[in-house]
């Protein structure tokens, strides 16, 4: 029996079926990615994983047992980061180590979270805000703070999607070296088809909502350590990645809908910054919307 | 910095000027029993040249009323909020406590101080001469929290998810939920409660003071209009705004610090 075990799970919000029959089976010190379309359900599955939201139907196990509600085996890393602002970089990271590790003395608490910081790299900002930081130091600490909790299970939704692709790439290889030293099961969320090969073991492709659910598995058969340079170059690689792609485009063709909706906007046009405010260019009414009120979208894959 | 002086000095004391002359220019024509400008000022400087001195009951420098009513307008408001902020957060964290309460609090929030204070001194008659005292801090408490009462719950209901979904991951105690993720998310919206609830206590002070006879700014415009001495309820009216204002001002600070933290 798989580690982590996922049985014709289905979820609907009110009417709205987001997910349906999603069948995943993970092994431990395995590294998984989901690669889907925003939108299709990627956050709700992994939520339920977490235990944040339950499925309408069908079973979630992890190590045999049910998943019913959150727990320190499984650490989270939110896709908005979810750092409470209120909170330096020490004590956001220190609030989940001693949530987990209630007996410990306030020392061996701040030697745990200052090796976590310092595993991330961010030993210089561990006083600081997370309104200070960058996305990709933000991402850090949240990483960290997963971490930090010893999570059997290390579930991240889209960690690096808000981030440029300069940062991505280094947070990809940190993500990489972290996973290589303590091989712990990860299941990793991502819009980036080749983001889930560099880094994973097996991609799942989710098709396109609604009743999204997860396609055949794709083996990354590609030996680790891998090289971000070289595995552009591999044959394997770009095999993967064309499969992938065609499958996610093909399991999006098949849906083609056009949605006409009611637009309730705010009335007032926001005002575009990027414009110089010349005297000239000063208008003294802002733009009313109030004329539009219906517009028909298509929605194309 | 030429305009910013303009905007912020020049401005305000052309707007203080137009007024003192539509003042001058009422004594003048339709309000003959209003004190001029300058009687004003001539009868109420020793009040203002030595705002400490006491030389009775009722005969004190301004200051030292403001004094009196502040402090007991600190007691009536700490009272406010003490009360106004468990309630609030209770009212933000459970639907079925706001359906029973809600209609209730509607009803009672926009009664006036004038309405309540009778009632306070009924309540607190057996105390003997802390009566007043007791009445009025009542009537200080119950009006102004209802702000603190009403930004806590949206501050509160407005904690966003993901916070509290920190909290659940994180497995935090009810204790720690509460003053780790709670409390400092809903912060921003309770100051603002805090800071209108004060304007309020301040404003309550003056007619609890007025009804109860304490000495105290109120207690004193009252006292003086008995007495026609008509200048020194000008005075008053001056000191209440301004103390008023301050109060504000101090508030909005604090406000500020916690909005961006
Ligand atoms: N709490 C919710 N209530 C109603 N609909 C929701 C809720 N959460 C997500 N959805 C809907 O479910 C769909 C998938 O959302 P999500 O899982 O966030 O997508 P993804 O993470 O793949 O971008 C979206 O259409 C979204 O509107
Ligand atoms: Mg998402």
């Amino acid at each position: 029996m798989a580690y982590l075990e996922l049985n014709n799970v289905s979820k609907s919000f009110g009417g709205a079926s987001v997910l349906k029959d999603v069948n995943l089976a993970v092994e431990q010190g395995e590294f998984v990615a989901i690669v889907g379309f925003s939108g299709a359900g990627k956050t709700t599955l992994i939520s339920m994983i977490a235990g944040l939201l339950k499925p309408t139907s069908g079973s979630l196990k992890l190590n045999g047992r049910e998943i019913t509600e959150p727990g320190p085996d499984r650490g989270i890393v939110f896709q908005n980061y979810s750092l409470l602002p209120w909170l330096t970089v020490f004590e956001n990271i220190l609030l989940a180590a001693e949530a987990v590790n209630p007996n410990w003395s306030p020392d061996k608490l701040k030697e745990h979270v200052e090796k976590y910081i310092a595993m991330v790299n961010l030993t210089p900002a561990r006083n600081k805000k997370p309104s200070e930081l960058s996305g990709g130091m933000r991402q850090r600490v949240s990483v960290a703070r997963a971490l930090a909790m010893n999570p059997q299970i290390l579930l991240l939704d889209e960690p690096l999607s808000a981030l440029d692709a300069l940062t991505r790439a280094t947070l990809q290889d940190e993500i990489s070296r972290i996973w290589s030293e303590d091989k712990k099961t990860v299941v990793l969320i991502t819009n980036d088809p080749d983001e889930g090969i560099y880094l994973a073991d097996r991609i799942i492709p989710l098709t396109a909502g609604p009743n999204a659910t997860l396609g055949p598995s794709f083996k990354v058969g590609i030996p680790r350590p891998r090289d971000r340079k070289s595995i552009n170059h591999n044959e394997h690689f770009k095999q993967l990645r064309r499969d992938i792609v065609e499958f996610m485009l093909g399991s999006k063709s098949e849906r083609h809908t056009a949605i006409t909706k009611k637009m309730i906007l705010p009335d007032i046009e926001p005002e575009d910054l990027n414009i110089p405010r010349t005297m000239t260019a000063w208008r003294k009414t802002p733009i009313r919307k109030r004329e539009q009120k219906e517009e028909s979208v298509e929605v194309k894959p | 910095m030429k305009s910013f002086k303009f905007d912020w000095l020049v401005l305000p004391l052309i707007g203080v000027a137009v007024v003192l002359l539509l003042w001058q220019a009422s004594c003048a024509t339709w309000a003959k029993d209003l004190p001029t400008p300058a009687k004003t000022w001539e009868i109420s400087k020793p009040y203002i040249m030595e705002p400490f001195a006491k030389r009775g009951e009722m005969d004190q420098g301004i200051l030292r009323f403001t004094w009196y009513s502040l402090i007991l307008v600190a007691k009536g408001y700490f009272l406010a909020l003490v009360i106004g902020t468990p309630i609030g957060f209770f009212l933000g964290l459970s639907k079925t406590f706001t359906k029973a309460f809600d209609p209730i609090i509607q009803v009672l929030r926009p009664v006036s101080p004038l309405a309540w204070l009778p009632l306070g001194l009924v309540l607190f008659m057996g105390a003997g001469k802390n009566a007043s005292e007791l009445g009025a801090l009542f009537t200080i408490a119950i009006c102004s929290m209802w702000p603190t009462v009403l930004n806590t719950a949206v501050g509160v209901r407005a904690i966003p998810q993901d916070y509290l979904n920190v909290a659940k991951v994180l497995k935090l105690s009810r204790t720690k939920t509460l003053f780790k993720v709670l409390i400092p998310a809903s912060l921003p919206y309770m100051f603002t409660g805090f800071r209108l609830s004060l304007g309020i206590a301040w404003l309550v002070i003056v007619a609890a003071e007025m009804l109860t006879g304490r000495p105290g700014v109120g207690g004193f415009l009252w006292q003086e209009y008995n007495a026609l001495i008509y200048e020194h309820i000008i005075l008053c009216i001056v000191t209440i705004g301004v103390v008023g204002f301050i109060l504000d001002r101090l508030m909005s600070l604090v406000e500020k610090k916690f909005k961006t933290a």
